[in-house]
């Protein structure tokens, strides 16, 4: 590219971000009217989605945003969805926004605790520790059955409706309704964080931690934070998925959620909240339509696109998407 | 003699091995120092232990006469001691102007906002156009830096550490990996340094080096056998044996 060209370009780039953004919130907005038209008897996996996508969100920003290589991200879910629960259960908040707020900073508990454990590690051993984390979350509620269930699960939750207006009916339409303004909201919110000076931090600290040290920023500090808004992401996600089913099972602290999160981002492509929007639909779809034509080989079918996204898409579908679109553009006039 | 950067008997040990034996030096505003030496001398090793990416096993670091050897690197670097390094350290998917947003940002303490953007901020876009444009970078403002050339990358380097206003700025050979033919850029871009700054430029190539540096210091096996100036510097009949005599060849082959 010569300077010129390049001096050209510099307004259209400034206009881009917000309008870029405000495009997002329009599909999301279309993709959820969509949703709630053409599989109105599937509100519920609509609504699990959602929050399973506020979970791939919150593994985004500190996978994709930060490099940090985690296998134990539910545990930041799981803990919203029990701490949502057990305040409805135990001690009779059952306010919805309440309910959010708290599983919020549930969340973002959970991930200051599992920030300061797997941030000690580097590589492998910041794997293995993630792995730990979740299984010590999971033997953690599995063992105060008193508060969380145990293995039968946390029931009984019972929210009010939302702004003493809306019912959570049977049909799932409130929930669903409820689960969209919340992915909004923090769609919104994770745009503005991570276009601002710390989101650019952040991204420097994925690309060269030793240069963000010799910068004088630091990145123990910067990534604890990003663990803390992290969690309180997945917090909500989990919050939701207490409000929206009314019951919180072991299973949202399991391993088996925290690799399926990642395997999510991985598809959809890491690095860009979009990515975790298209990978957690597409894995979540699949898994309904292929796993019940085929209970017995989804997982195998769902093995073999993973092998062809690392293949052959390795940013993922998003990624490789935004990728040829500007590959045309470019080669266009 | 007000010294702003000091080091006070430093040693280090890989295991058995001394890689830095009682290195001792001081450096005034607006000194310009070569530190030169055969491959392996230490001289990288003397950046790290200075910085704090490496603890010494003994010696002193001291800024402005205040002890900062208990300083971690994010504190040396906020107290003024700014470094580049040998192998270029960039963030390949952004842009010059990211690179130079953060780092102003990260100077006023404001890099941690969660909110808006440097693009926002004039006195900040202001800045970091002054600093491309003095480095000769304006025209790649928004190019990733995965995408342009390696001079260009070590110029960022050195815009890079600009950006943070260093009182002592550590260059670790900035003019490696650049085709000859280019060096001239890295070197007008040395000229260009505050005059206040003190500089200590770590350099193989001895044209640079003699132009750039009103005092030379020589390690070789990790201690000082020279301090002095250019002119001495070729006459010294220790720096000579330590190179074996191949960049006085060099020299006077130029
Ligand atoms: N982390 C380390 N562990 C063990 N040995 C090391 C380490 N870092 C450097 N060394 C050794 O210390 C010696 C000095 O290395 P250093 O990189 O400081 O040399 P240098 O003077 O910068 O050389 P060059 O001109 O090649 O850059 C070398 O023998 C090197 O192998
Ligand atoms: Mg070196």
């Amino acid at each position: 590219m010569s300077a010129p060209d390049i001096a050209a370009l510099q307004p259209i780039q400034a206009a881009r971000p917000w309008q870029r953004d405000l495009i997002g919130v329009a599909v999301i907005l279309a993709a959820a009217i969509a949703g709630y038209f053409l599989f109105p008897d599937n509100l519920a996996l609509l609504t699990r989605i959602i929050a399973i996508m506020l979970l791939v969100l919150s593994l985004d920003l500190v996978t994709g945003y930060c490099g940090v290589a985690t296998l134990g991200h539910a545990a930041l879910f799981g803990a919203g969805a029990y701490a949502a629960g057990i305040a409805a259960v135990t001690f009779g908040i059952t306010e919805p926004l309440s309910m959010v707020a708290i599983g919020a900073i549930a969340g973002a508990v959970a991930g200051l605790v599992s920030g300061v454990v797997i941030l000690r590690g580097h590589g492998l051993a910041q794997l293995v520790l993630s792995i730990a984390v979740i299984h010590l979350f999971h033997e953690a509620a599995n063992k105060a059955s008193t508060y969380t269930g145990g293995s039968d699960g946390l029931s009984g939750i019972a929210p009010d409706p939302v702004f003493g207006l809306f019912e959570f009916d049977l049909w799932g339409r409130t929930a669903y309704g409820f689960g969209i303004v919340l992915l909004v909201l923090v769609f919104v919110l994770l745009r503005i964080l991570v276009r601002s000076p710390f989101g650019m931090l952040c991204r420097g600290i994925r690309q060269d931690p030793v240069r963000i040290s010799a910068m004088g920023a630091s990145v123990k500090a910067s990534l604890i934070k990003m663990y803390v808004i992290s969690g309180a992401v997945a917090g909500i996600g989990g919050a939701l998925n207490a409000v929206s089913t009314q019951v919180v099972g072991l299973d949202s602290l399991s391993f088996t959620n925290s690799a399926e999160a990642l395997v999510m981002l991985v598809l959809g492509g890491a690095g860009s909240l979009y990515g975790a929007f298209v990978g957690t639909i597409v894995f979540m779809w699949f898994e309904h339509v292929v796993s019940a034509a085929n209970p017995f080989h989804w997982l195998t079918i769902v093995g073999a696109l993973l092998i062809a996204v690392v293949l052959f898409a390795p940013k993922g579908l998003y990624g490789t998407a935004v990728t040829l679109s500007q590959r045309l553009t470019r080669s266009g006039p | 003699m007000s010294a702003v950067f000091a080091v006070e008997r430093l040693k280090k040990s890989f295991g058995g091995l001394e890689v830095t034996r009682d290195v001792s030096l001081s450096m005034a505003k607006g000194d310009r120092i070569a530190l030169i030496g055969p491959n392996g001398a230490g001289k990288t090793t003397f950046v790290n232990l200075v910085t704090g990416h490496l603890q010494p096993n003994s010696g002193r670091v001291l800024m402005g006469g205040e002890d900062i050897s208990r300083f971690n690197p994010m504190r040396r670097v906020r107290a003024g001691l700014v470094r580049s390094f040998q192998v270029t350290r960039l963030f390949s998917e952004m842009t010059p102007e990211e690179h130079i947003g953060l780092a102003i940002l990260q100077r006023e303490g404001r890099s941690g906002r969660m909110a808006g953007s440097f693009r926002a901020m004039p006195q900040v876009m202001r800045e970091m156009r002054n600093i491309l444009e003095t480095l000769n970078l304006s025209a790649l403002a928004t190019v990733p830096v995965g995408e342009i050339a390696y001079g260009q990358q070590r110029l960022l380097e050195i815009a890079l550490a600009l950006a943070l206003r260093p009182k002592v700025l550590l260059l670790d050979e900035p003019a490696a990996g650049v085709p000859h033919s280019d060096t001239f850029l890295i070197e007008n871009a040395l000229a260009q340094l505050p005059d206040d700054l003190a500089v200590l430029m770590i350099e193989h190539d001895m044209d640079l080096v003699f132009r750039f540096a009103k005092r030379v210091i020589v390690l070789a096996a990790g201690e000082i056998i020279f301090d002095g100036s250019p002119q001495a510097v070729t006459e010294d009949p220790r720096v000579r044996e330590a190179y074996l005599g191949s960049y006085v060849h060099a020299s006077s082959a130029a």
